[in-house]
């Protein structure tokens, strides 16, 4: 065999590449079909951009006053029209749904890190188990917007408080997906098959169990995603999230509720952006389980 | 001998409508069976023999399966029945029994509620008779204190015993036809001796037909009285149980035969291989299915399939006759 | 010279009154029994030699092999392997043990790791124990893939692309990656198509001959066992019921057990009509064993002794060793 002088990386290099091309056109392939996933990813990814082009879609800021232009209808000026304080609702909402996007984010990403963390380790070692099942049985037992409303008042209302309320308020629904996915995986004969090998704890739960969770994971964290900005709009709402002037989808309801019946925009617009991105995160994490679980899929048909 | 004939299948083709558009994989089966005859359905997975047995009793998913050509039971094509007709015939007229014991009984159930439910959906009796039944049944099925037994939980009996249930249970109508599929693959050897025996006992006092679906075919020599070997989908030979074992025809039929180790085989022998895979059934070969792993393949076995040709000994191959004397009717002109 | 006749003489591996007892507890972690799922097994496996172990479910062939594996710890007793007891072996010590020792499991479909391709399955041990450079890592692989009868370029898929057969054969190229000198092979052709099965062993055998391997064979198919070992050891409810070299076991099977067993194996013959001895019962279970001579349950020849004795393996010659009282 010549091929065996070849470098390495080199090796079959050809017939590598035409693997993971026919893999990645599969996947795609896949995508396409699968019309919920679709969906759901179009307006993620479409509420994704405003957040992030925020700024650049609007020609005023989210504080500026305009007392004379006070709760003004849509017009071609101001698209969503204006609040009660004359500042430009379309602007107000484009940023509400900026630092929804920022909270469900930050919250999906750390629950991701603390909840495959806990559920993993808690699969593995059993002492492990009592101890951590007990402290993610405890904060289940509270409601999660209480718990995330005492944490806030505790530590005074900003976003950053906000994404630790609701990370810590996530964490055990995530860790508890995980830990049922790794310890079906623990007991496969391939982690005893490592074990005989001699392979260390470490390597056996980083490099072996956790692949074989990633599938509920992701699609747990979406669901994860769109439940923090539900709640982050409920707190900001009553007042215990993002505090005013600082627009947040919640807090532009609130101003809404007291002009509900003079100006319909107030309330309209910002639920529509609320229901946007929490249907286009469900219908994605949906798609998503249809996707990567195969047992619900054949279940389907 | 010659019995009537109790149920024939003839070209049975069962077809999976799957997304990735519909797969055959029953392709063309014919054979027959008569009343106290045990005919053994050997292969390997993926040959399609389980699918032939639940196509019998049309247990597959009707919306994503399509039957084609014809199984006769007394005059009647099972495949263009009702589904009210065909349940008066599941466990009544033709019973199955299933692979494996522990997943194929209620666990929330005694096995007494489970035999007398079976009596009393096909049977106008009450419940206290239907009791009394099932304890018969047990009995007959060699379960010991039959009358205690009744009331336990499936999860109280071991793997042979749950198995002598699904048999009370399936011969519980005093049905015509047993279909067996893979009854002993679950069980120990001393376990499978049990079992095998009763179900030929069974079939002795009953008078039954019984279809015996293995991939075994020791258990084949054991208890059969004619074979069926199936590849891929279709039968490639049918031939009573002596003559299969002492002068079998088809390649793959001895490539089977040879390569199983044997009690009394020459150890220091290398086992015979039948090279390569089974292939997948969406992707077929061309011309004779056991061409690609056939040592004697010619080009004219990967340019066009053989049919079942032969009258009481039956083989699906165009190179046969090289094997085969006694049969001139086989005899094929392929230009050699 | 001296030292060829010594390495004939001392058993590679010699297994001693080993003891695997699982506590039975009430949900108050109070014990309250033991399921004796191996008791008081011992043997002596040679250099190059095939060592099957046969029995029907619950016999403790499989709990043995992942005994002397370390999977799980012992009871008692002691695995004396090069002048060392492996169950006393610890840190850096076993983990030189666990290279020399391997194992190749039952079910193809669950001992591969499914997110991982098959290149990096079969590179695992060397990574696992540090050996070789990344890049000879994967010639080994590469070569490995070429002996088990796998294509090199099949390095990069993953599980699910390769069928039964395949994946035992991965399996197989796992365990021979780290040279050991012992592979345990728990039922490894058992899940396998009849075809396929033959394959695999020739391959087993192929590959002993070459890197002169010895094998433990655990397997419940009779007929597989005596094609591929050297001597075998009959199992029933933890026990060790006889043990003999295969052509001595198969000419004279002396055990009750052991003679109901073979005469249960079906022959594909059908002229051949034998005599069977069919077993009466159930196996028991291995919680509650019955006192005595745990087979006197089904056997036809017990007596009342049976009941209450235990009966002591005794070697009747040619290595023929079988444990009923029979033979007292």
């Amino acid at each position: 065999m010549d091929a065996k002088t070849v470098l390495e990386g080199t090796y079959f290099s050809d017939s590598r590449k035409e693997l993971q091309k026919e893999r990645r056109s599969l996947l795609i392939r896949r995508f396409l079909s699968n019309r919920m996933l679709l969906t759901g990813s179009v307006i993620t990814v479409l509420l994704g951009i405003i957040a992030l082009l925020a700024p650049f879609l609007t020609s005023y800021t989210p504080l500026e006053m305009q007392m004379v232009k006070r709760l003004q209808a849509p017009s071609l000026e101001h698209w969503f029209g204006t609040d009660n304080f004359g500042r430009d609702l379309f602007s107000r909402v484009v940023h509400g749904t900026r630092v929804s996007m920022a909270v469900g984010i930050s919250v999906a990403f750390i629950t991701m890190i603390t909840g495959t963390v806990i559920g993993l380790y808690s699969a593995y070692y059993k002492f492990l188990d009592h101890i951590l099942m007990r402290i993610c049985d405890g904060l289940m037992a509270f409601p999660g917007i209480l718990l995330a409303i005492a944490l806030t008042a505790a530590l005074g209302s900003n976003m950053i408080n906000v994404i630790i309320a609701l990370s810590i308020i996530s964490t055990p629904t995530i860790a508890r997906v995980v830990r049922s996915a790794a310890i079906v995986v623990k007991e496969q004969v391939y982690i005893e098959a490592l074990r005989a090998q001699g392979a260390s704890a470490s390597r056996i739960i980083w490099y072996h169990m956790a692949p074989n969770t990633v599938s509920p994971l992701i699609i747990q964290i979406t669901f994860v995603f769109a439940v923090s900005v539900l709640i982050e709009a409920a707190l900001s709402f009553l007042g215990a999230g993002i505090a005013p002037p600082n627009p947040s989808l919640g807090n532009i309801l609130y101003d809404g509720k007291v002009v509900i019946f003079s100006a319909w925009w107030m309330t309209v617009f910002p639920g529509l952006f609320i229901l946007l991105s929490v249907l286009g995160l469900n219908l994605f994490g949906d798609g998503l389980r249809d996707m990567l679980d195969p047992h619900t899929n054949k279940a389907k048909k | 001998m010659q019995k009537e004939c109790l149920l024939e299948v003839s070209g049975l083709k069962t077809t999976f409508l799957t997304e990735n558009g519909p797969v055959t994989v029953v392709n063309g089966v014919s054979f027959q069976v008569s009343a106290g005859e045990t005919l053994g359905v050997v292969g390997e997975s993926g040959c399609g023999k389980s699918v032939t047995s639940e196509s019998i009793l049309r247990l597959l998913n009707e919306k994503t399966t399509r039957y084609e050509g014809e199984i006769n039971y007394k005059n009647r094509n099972l495949l263009s029945l009702t589904e009210e007709e065909m349940r008066s015939i599941r466990g009544n007229e033709i019973s199955m029994i299933f692979q494996d014991p522990m997943t194929s009984l209620n666990p929330v159930y005694t096995i007494g509620d489970q035999i007398a439910e079976t009596i009393m959906i096909h049977q106008k009796v009450g419940k206290k008779a239907a009791f009394a039944k099932a304890v018969e049944m047990l009995r007959l099925t060699g379960i010991p204190s039959p009358e205690k037994r009744v009331h336990e939980y499936p999860h109280e009996l071991s793997g042979g015993m749950r198995q002598r249930v699904m048999i009370a249970i399936a011969l519980a109508c005093q049905p015509k036809l047993l279909v067996a599929d893979e009854p002993t693959t679950a069980l120990d050897v001393t376990i499978q001796t049990q079992i095998l025996d009763l179900i030929q006992d069974l079939k002795q006092q009953l008078d039954m037909g019984v279809i015996l679906i293995t991939h075994d075919l020791g258990v084949v020599a054991e208890v059969c009285t004619r074979v069926v070997v199936m590849y891929l989908g279709e039968v490639v030979e049918e031939a009573g149980v002596e003559e299969l074992f002492e002068n079998p025809l088809h390649p793959y039929t001895q490539g089977l035969l040879q390569s199983v180790p044997q009690l009394d085989g020459d150890r220091s022998k290398k086992l015979y291989v039948i090279k390569g895979a089974v292939p997948s059934l969406t992707n077929v070969p061309k011309g004779c299915r056991f061409a690609p792993r056939c040592n004697y393949a010619t080009d004219l076995c990967r340019q066009s399939e053989p049919e079942l040709m032969g009258n009481r000994h039956k083989v699906r191959c165009w190179h046969a006759d090289t094997n085969l004397q006694k049969e001139g009717e086989l005899y094929v002109a392929d230009g050699s | 010279m001296w030292q060829m006749a010594v390495e004939d003489e001392t058993p590679l591996l010699h297994v001693k009154n080993i003891k695997k007892y699982f506590p039975i507890t009430t949900p108050f972690g109070k014990v309250k029994g033991h399921v004796k799922a191996v008791d008081n097994i011992d043997f002596a496996l040679h250099k190059r030699e095939t060592l099957g172990l046969v029995g029907e479910s619950g016999c403790g062939k499989s709990t043995t092999g992942r005994t002397i594996m370390r999977l799980t710890e012992p009871t008692a007793g002691e695995a004396i392997y090069k002048g060392k007891d492996l169950f006393q072996l610890k840190g850096q010590e076993l983990q030189a043990l666990r290279r020399e020792i391997q194992m190749v499991f039952q079910d193809p479909y669950s001992s591969l790791d499914p997110k991982q391709i098959i290149g990096h399955a079969i590179e695992e041990p060397l990574t696992i124990h540090k050996l070789g450079a990344k890049k000879e890592r994967m010639e080994r692989a590469m070569d490995l893939l070429h002996k088990v009868g796998l294509r090199e370029d099949q390095y990069y898929r993953y599980p699910h692309e390769f069928s039964g057969g395949q994946r035992q054969r991965i399996g197989i190229a796992r365990a021979l990656a780290v040279d050991p000198a012992i592979v345990i092979c728990d039922e490894p052709v058992s899940a396998l198509d009849v075809s396929i099965q033959s394959q695999v062993i020739n391959l087993l055998q192929e590959l002993q001959h070459n890197y002169d391997l010895s094998y433990v064979f655990i397997a419940h198919d009779l007929s597989v066992v005596r094609h591929i070992s050297d001597s075998i050891g009959v199992m029933y409810l933890g026990r060790m019921m006889e043990k003999a070299p295969t052509e001595e076991l198969f000419a004279q099977p002396l055990h009750p057990y052991t003679q109901a067993l073979l005469s249960a194996v079906p022959i594909p013959n059908p002229k051949l009509k034998k005599e069977r001895i069919i077993l009466k019962g159930d196996i028991p279970t291995p919680i509650n064993p019955p006192a005595g001579c745990v087979f006197h349950t089904r056997c036809p020849y017990a007596e009342a002794r049976c009941r209450t004795e235990i009966p002591m393996p005794r070697d009747l010659g040619m290595n023929h060793v079988v444990a009923c009282h029979l033979y007292d």
